[in-house]
């Protein structure tokens, strides 16, 4: 069982991720530079925040032609678990693996907080560790976390019960508290909160150790 | 080979919260300027390109355009395209 963590270019949770998985959870995890496109003997990968590329143009745009995503593209069509936390989300979206776009905060400012999170998917493995409407306590750091997606995509995302976590108090405007959705197969997961810093009681709870144990089901 | 410069216009999609134009609005008044309706921002990407023709520099701004410079979920975009000064 491996985890691979993606650096790009401007990732700044990937020392984080790993030090969650590893550190404080025990599982083999290795990073995975932007330009590999070799995969081989991993279970899960996770792309971290951060600002990959610098952000430029739109969150994502650019790191959605990184090598390394070629090949996550056929990981997931063989079943492979990713999760994509905040600028990781923003990158799959951007990818298209889900739907939707996270677009600028409608406050307009960077918002860094605790922010408590129902449980709403039972479907995939992502939360087999929550009960369903279980709240978590986990910490958002974004500046464009708004989700938005039209309607015909907002019934299809409650349809298929791939929303994944809505806010409580919604700090960005996303639509329906939308902070985390999975693909409809249920093997992709985007999170806006960081479930790798509160894996240490020392950094901040250890809700998040429930969503990265997942990583390996 | 023939030079373009082409122009392309990315703008948020009507149905899209435009949180900075609000804002930018918002401002606009602070200054006094009375009147508007409504203020969005969007981006705009101006590039010179070699084509052999006007259609394939067309055909190859508007696949930028698409795959690239705008994310069709929320944007819309438009383009202008003309024979760059220098190679007239």
């Amino acid at each position: 069982m491996s985890i691979g963590v993606v650096v790009f270019p401007g990732s700044n949770c990937d020392r984080d991720v790993r030090w969650a998985t590893e550190g404080c959870l025990g599982l083999p995890t290795k990073f995975l530079w932007h330009e590999t496109r070799d995969l081989s003997g991993l279970d899960a990968i996770v792309l971290p925040g951060g600002f990959s590329y610098g952000d430029y143009l739109r969150c994502g745009a650019i790191a959605r032609f990184a090598p390394v995503l070629q090949s996550l593209v056929d990981f997931v069509d063989r079943g492979g678990n990713v999760l994509g936390i905040c600028n990781g989300f923003q990158i799959l979206t951007e990818l298209g693996l889900l739907p939707g776009a996270l677009t600028r905060n409608k406050g307009l400012h960077f918002v860094c907080d605790d922010v408590e999170l129902k449980v709403i998917s039972s479907r995939s493995n992502w939360f087999c560790n929550c009960t369903s409407g279980e709240v978590l306590s986990l910490p958002i750091a974004h500046g464009e976390g708004c989700y938005q997606c039209n309607v015909e995509t907002l019934k299809r995302l409650e349809d298929e019960d791939s929303i994944a976590l809505r806010y409580l108090n919604n700090p960005n405007g996303s639509i329906s508290d939308i902070a985390g959705i999975t693909n409809a197969k249920g093997n992709v997961l985007g999170l806006m909160p960081h479930p790798e810093r509160a894996c240490d009681p020392l950094t901040g709870g250890l809700d998040g150790k429930k969503i990265l144990q997942s990583l390996i089901n | 080979m023939p030079n373009y410069q082409a122009s392309v216009l990315v703008s948020l999609r009507a149905s899209v919260l435009d949180p900075a134009g609000e804002a930018t609005r918002s401002a606009a008044k602070g200054l006094g300027i009375q009147g508007i309706k409504r203020l969005r921002i969007g981006k705009s990407i101006s590039l010179e390109l070699d084509a052999p023709n006007e259609a394939e520099a067309l055909r190859r701004v508007e696949l930028l355009a698409d795959r690239l410079l705008a994310n069709p979920v929320i944007e819309d975009w438009s383009l202008d395209l003309k024979p760059a000064p220098s190679s007239l």
